[in-house]
């Protein structure tokens, strides 16, 4: 189809186009990733989709401003690496993106076509055009200012830190780019899980950063091995930016909460992603909770816990269930996360809350009391509240408990740096302009800041955050 | 990649290594630890740095081959390389003037026990060190715990060598005598520092225990190390990993340390089968 000579009745008639996906019961069976892609051709026709607003709002849903419209067209005419390059102007790591954002949250539900029929896909359309750069051969490398002879040192490479680094290096600083883990990417490869992003994704992306010259350093725990003014002092970094994440997740205080069985998601994602124990005994030494013909609850409703549930049915979890106090609608979970999940089986008990973790007499986890719950009065943030429904009380018999209510900050940076300001939540207080914090020439964004929050907001963290550090750097601005 | 500088068997089944890892050599300070992973599948070990020597650049470790990952360690020589060694993580010992500190080692526990032992003692402690072994050939690090105490025991479980019984009875003996005890340090498999524990509860001496919780990330980003101390959850990787051992719950850190005990024989057997084929076991 021509996209100048296609009529508004035709545009109108062109259903979003679904990416193929793996068969349910193929996929609970492997790690493999669930959706397949849109072809090239779908992706065309998905385009064509987007009338072209002359005032994108698309755009003021998308944290970090991609320019939607300009890519899409660019898509339309089959231009794909003019797609990849112009949303490279906003946003370094598209396949990512186009993968994980909460869309259905954020671009999508702004969409004006959204209003009658189905939105734009603009995330499939992201991920479509990263992956055509990744695949195609043809790498769009950004172009890089000669250098300025500062140095910038990076904490952290989750998302926040990475695109941070992109920024800094294309400005011409060089940057060093330290992390407590034996991998790089954070949350990308610790958390979210192969079947969702494949961590080859994430390998490519890393190699086109080294690329830029950015330099990475593994195994390194700041506030440990080496304290950020030491960085400063010591190494001769001109500014440091912080990007370590969230960090001690959170339990919920009832008893039993210790019993062998009883994990944080946290560490049972860990295990499986960073440390690959689905390949256990062969091809890694990690073990995990042995899911086969066991039955598992997850507490929670967020993407973690719909990670974590997924992975513990793939491990051959008999029933995987999500326990989840207030109702599907409330989920902070992607959408799209939540449909595959119960395309797979996976079994939700909702409005539900766990009382106490029982176990046996060797402190083995065997099940948990739960209590039904009906929502009452919307609470400060607007929700209705759950409250209990007395006498509901039930015992579900489980193996294993997953628990995912969400995490505090990493607390080794401020205990170390005490003149970096935190706020009561502990999290990192920062100037929202610049990102920076109370100590001069130490910059932070992501998780630390937000508390646990999503990958688009970390990256366009970072990128503030890079630009006020090149400003400063620069000279241009003295504080 | 980290270097093995040198490599020598202590004991049986327990080695010392030297490894090339000059910033945390430099950092590093009594009672916090490392974690290493020994190749691309390795998992993640926590090991106590024993010593370091700044100037090297070096670190030492001391390992028990206890399961897969350990014995795997415990083939290595100098030479050989290690993937990954991160740290120094966890909160150093509190090091003071207590007065007279004894310090007690059970078994591969003692490598963990001594860098506090000679902080203790360059700190202006009467120091007091006890080390069990079950018998005489396990006995590790006597001449170095010799060189940072005032009196230094030895104990067998089998009365091979040095005083015969647990390191327990030597500390009873040791308080009977009327001795003013203002520190103990206790380090060795869970039963012995509950038993010291429970030894020393009754007269109120201070006493500290470093704790064996499985790690993974070390920086507190897991969960898996968590504890209970005082009824409350803390996690071994930062808030430790030493805690008052009166406080300390520990059934329950004896209870979860054995959650993965069916998939470490797994992996162990399958290690000990394939070195038996290759005939380097
Ligand atoms: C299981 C899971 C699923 C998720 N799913 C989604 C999703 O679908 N969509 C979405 O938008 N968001 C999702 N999120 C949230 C999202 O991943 C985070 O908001 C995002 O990763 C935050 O980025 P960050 O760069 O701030 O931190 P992180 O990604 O947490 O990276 C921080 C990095 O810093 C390192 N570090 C920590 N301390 C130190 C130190 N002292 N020294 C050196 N390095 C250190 C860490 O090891 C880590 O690599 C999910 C989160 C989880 C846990
Ligand atoms: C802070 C700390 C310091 C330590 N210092 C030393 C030391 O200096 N020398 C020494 O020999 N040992 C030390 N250990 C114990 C050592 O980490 C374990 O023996 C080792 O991880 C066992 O691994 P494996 O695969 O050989 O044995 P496995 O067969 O996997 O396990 C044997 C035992 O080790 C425990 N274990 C297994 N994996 C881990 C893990 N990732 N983290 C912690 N424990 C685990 C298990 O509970 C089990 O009881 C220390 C542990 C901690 C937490
Ligand atoms: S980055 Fe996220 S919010 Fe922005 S356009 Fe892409 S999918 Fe939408
Ligand atoms: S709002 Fe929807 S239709 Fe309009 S430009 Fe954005 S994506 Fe296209
Ligand atoms: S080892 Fe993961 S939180 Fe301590």
């Amino acid at each position: 189809m021509d996209a100048r000579k296609i009529t508004a009745k035709e545009r109108m008639a062109i259903p979003r186009q679904e990416m193929s996906a793996q068969d349910p019961k193929l996929r609970i069976g492997n790690f493999r990733e669930v959706h397949l892609g849109l072809t090239p051709e779908q992706a065309q026709m998905e385009a064509l989709r987007c009338i072209q607003c002359k005032d994108p709002v698309c755009i003021e849903g998308c944290p970090v401003n991609i320019k939607i419209d300009q890519f899409i067209k660019l898509i339309a005419e089959g231009n794909f690496l003019g797609a990849v390059r112009k949303i490279k102007e906003d946003n370094v790591l598209p396949s990512i993106c186009g993968r994980v954002c909460p869309q259905e949250d954020q671009c999508e539900k702004v969409c004006i076509i959204g209003k009658k029929h189905e939105p734009v896909a603009i995330g499939n359309l992201e991920r479509f055009v990263g992956d055509y750069e990744r695949t195609s051969g043809q790498r769009v490398d950004p172009v890089i200012a000669p250098p300025t002879g500062k140095k910038v040192a990076v904490v952290g490479s989750g998302p926040a830190g990475l695109s941070c680094a992109n920024d800094l290096a294309q400005y011409g600083h060089k940057v060093v780019v330290f992390e407590a883990l034996h991998e790089l990417g954070g949350v990308l490869v610790y958390g979210i899980p192969e079947f969702r992003l494949p961590k080859e994704i994430v390998r490519e992306e890393l190699d086109g950063l080294r690329r830029m010259g950015i330099e990475f350093r593994t195994d390194v725990v700041v506030g440990r091995t080496i304290t950020v003014d030491e960085l400063m002092e010591e190494e001769g970094f001109d500014a440091v930016f912080i990007g370590v994440g969230a960090g001690l997740p959170w339990f919920m205080g009832i008893p039993g909460e210790n019993l062998v069985g009883v994990l944080a998601a946290n560490e049972f994602l860990t295990r499986v992603n960073l440390m690959k124990a689905y390949e256990f005994p062969n091809s890694s030494d990690t073990p995990v909770f042995d899911c086969k013909g066991k039955n598992v609850a997850v507490f929670g409703g967020g993407n973690t816990a719909m990670d974590a549930v997924r992975t513990a049915k793939r491990l051959g979890a008999e029933h995987a269930w999500i326990v989840y106090r207030r109702s599907e609608a409330e989920m902070p979970a992607r959408e799209e996360e939540i449909h595959h999940a119960q395309k797979e089986g996976i079994e939700f008990m909702l409005q539900t809350i766990p009382l106490e973790f029982v176990g046996t007499e060797k402190a083995l986890l065997n099940g948990v009391t739960c209590q039904k719950m009906e929502l009452g009065e919307p609470d400060d943030s607007g929700r209705r509240r759950p409250v209990p429904v007395p006498g509901s009380e039930f015992l579900l018999p489980i193996d294993m408990a997953i628990i995912s209510i969400g995490n505090g900050s990493n607390p080794l940076i401020r205990q170390t740096t005490p003149d970096i300001e935190i706020s009561k939540k502990e999290t990192i207080v920062v100037d929202i302009n610049t990102m920076q914090t109370s100590k001069a020439n130490v910059y932070a964004g992501g998780d630390i800041v937000t508390g646990g929050a999503t990958v688009i907001l970390a990256m366009g963290a970072g990128r503030t955050a890079a630009a006020a550090i090149n400003e400063k750097l620069a000279g241009a601005v003295t504080t | 990649m980290y270097s093995i500088v040198s490599a020598i068997f202590l004991a049986e089944n327990i080695k010392k290594f030297e490894i090339d890892a000059p910033r945390i050599a430099r950092k590093r300070k009594a009672g916090q630890f490392v974690i290493i992973r020994i190749d691309q599948n390795g998992e993640r070990i926590p090991l106590t740095i024993a010593d370091s020597d700044p100037e090297k650049g070096t670190i030492t470790i001391i390992a028990q081959g206890a399961g897969k990952s350990t014995r795997e360690l415990n083939r290595k020589e100098a030479g050989d390389t290690i993937a990954d060694v991160v740290g120094p993580l966890g909160t150093p010992s509190h090091i003071e003037n207590f007065g007279t500190a004894i310090s007690i080692g059970g078994g591969v526990g003692t490598a963990i026990a001594y860098p506090t032992a000679a902080a203790l003692k360059e700190a202006g402690n009467y120091v007091i060190t006890i080390n069990g072994a079950r018998s005489r050939e396990l006995v590790i690090l006597e001449e170095e715990m010799k060189a940072v105490s005032d009196e230094s025991y030895i104990t067998t479980d089998d009365g091979s060598y040095g005083f015969h019984g647990f390191v327990t009875q030597k500390l009873q003996e040791l308080i009977d005598s009327g001795k003013k005890i203002d520190f103990v340090l206790a380090i060795g498999p869970i039963p012995m520092m509950k038993a010291v524990a429970d030894v020393t509860r009754p007269y109120g001496i201070k006493t500290v225990v470093s704790l064996n919780p499985i790690m993974i990330d070390g920086t507190g980003m897991c969960g898996g190390c968590r504890v209970t101390v005082n009824n409350e959850i803390k996690f071994g990787c930062i808030d430790g990993p030493e805690f008052d051992a009166h406080q300390v719950d520990f059934k329950n850190l004896a209870d979860r340390n054995r959650i993965y005990q069916h998939e470490e024989k797994q992996a162990d057997d399958a290690y000990a089968h394939k070195c038996n084929l290759t005939g380097q076991a």
